[in-house]
């Protein structure tokens, strides 16, 4: 059981996310500077990490997409490794063209950072299969620009075919449908701006987060 | 050669720093203001004598990297 998180100038999440996935799973966890070319060998799970990467400069996630590293991000997620982005992790996703739509400035202008309930709408994925029939999850987010947006089309086609993982309860930012997290059409690539990183364990008000990670190694 | 791009939301895309400003463009008086947009501008220059070739360039960054066609449209100059 292996993992990578990779480190973007502007992360702020990374290490929360490899406590978050040891501490879930027991897995090894590496850490990669966005620099390099080449991804650790046999990895089960990639994480792109919230953050501000390159302080949000262009758009957010822009630049960090073409980042030296990310070439082997989407030639492993090709091979059907597991790749979760997070925050400015799922915005990295949707700039690398690895997940359709794109990531707004929150419908109110606000920086929203709180808990938020989500409805597990997919239970049947790589990151949601340890859920159980649990059909809510509690984590937090903390977004400035979390307003999730794609054409009517797009948005049709990711509800058909089973791609919205998370819906928000109670919409915090706008997004499109109240998406809160997707996959992509295998089913091994997720964005979402919720962080199961920061909901791990109970102290820290909920433990949701931690099934998340288990699913991917269950699976692996 | 001078290349301009601007970089706007596109119609359809809720602008949402466009509608504050609009907002408060009226809260100063200007009721009649309607459909502001918030926009990006970069200017640069290009190695290029042939204004066809340096659009084409600049159109190609844009597509990679300047704007997010996704939401976004772009609008080249280059002189």
């Amino acid at each position: 059981m292996k993992a990578a998180v990779v480190v973007f100038p502007g992360s702020n999440c990374d290490r929360d996310c490899k406590t978050a996935v040891e501490r879930s799973t027991g897995a090894k966890v590496e850490m990669v500077w966005h620099g390099e070319t080449q991804l650790p060998a046999g990895l089960d799970l990639i994480v792109l990490p919230g953050g501000f990467s390159y302080g949000d400069y262009l758009r957010c996630g822009a630049i960090a997409a073409l980042s030296p590293v990310m070439k082997d991000v989407k030639a492993a997620a090709e091979r059907g490794t597991a790749v979760v982005g997070i925050c400015n992790g799922f915005q990295i996703l949707c700039e690398a063209g690895m997940l359709p739509g794109a990531l707004l400035r929150n419908e109110k202008l606000k920086y929203v950072c709180k808990p938020v309930d989500l409805d597990i709408v997919n239970g049947q994925t790589r990151f949601t299969a340890a859920y159980q029939g649990k059909r809510q999850a509690r984590m937090t987010v903390g977004n400035g620009d979390g307003n999730y947006f794609a054409d009517a089309a797009t948005l049709d086609r990711l509800e058909g075919e089973g791609q919205v993982v998370f819906r928000y309860r109670e919409n915090p930012n706008g997004s499109a449908r109240d998406i809160a997290g997707i996959v992509n059409a295998r089913g091994n690539v997720l964005g979402m701006m919720p962080h199961p990183d920061r909901a791990f364990e109970p102290d820290l008000g909920s433990a949701d987060g931690a099934l998340l990670f288990q699913s991917v190694f269950a699976s692996a | 050669m001078r290349a301009t791009v601007h970089v706007y939301l596109k119609p359809g895309v809720l602008d949402v720093q466009g509608k504050a400003v609009e907002s408060a463009l009226h809260g100063l008086g200007w009721g009649d203001v309607e459909h502001v947009r918030v926009g990006r501008t970069l200017e640069f220059d290009v190695d290029s004598a042939d204004k066809a070739a340096a659009e084409a360039k600049v159109k190609d960054m844009c597509e990679r990297l300047l704007a997010n066609t996704v939401i976004e449209s772009y609008r080249v100059d280059v002189a």
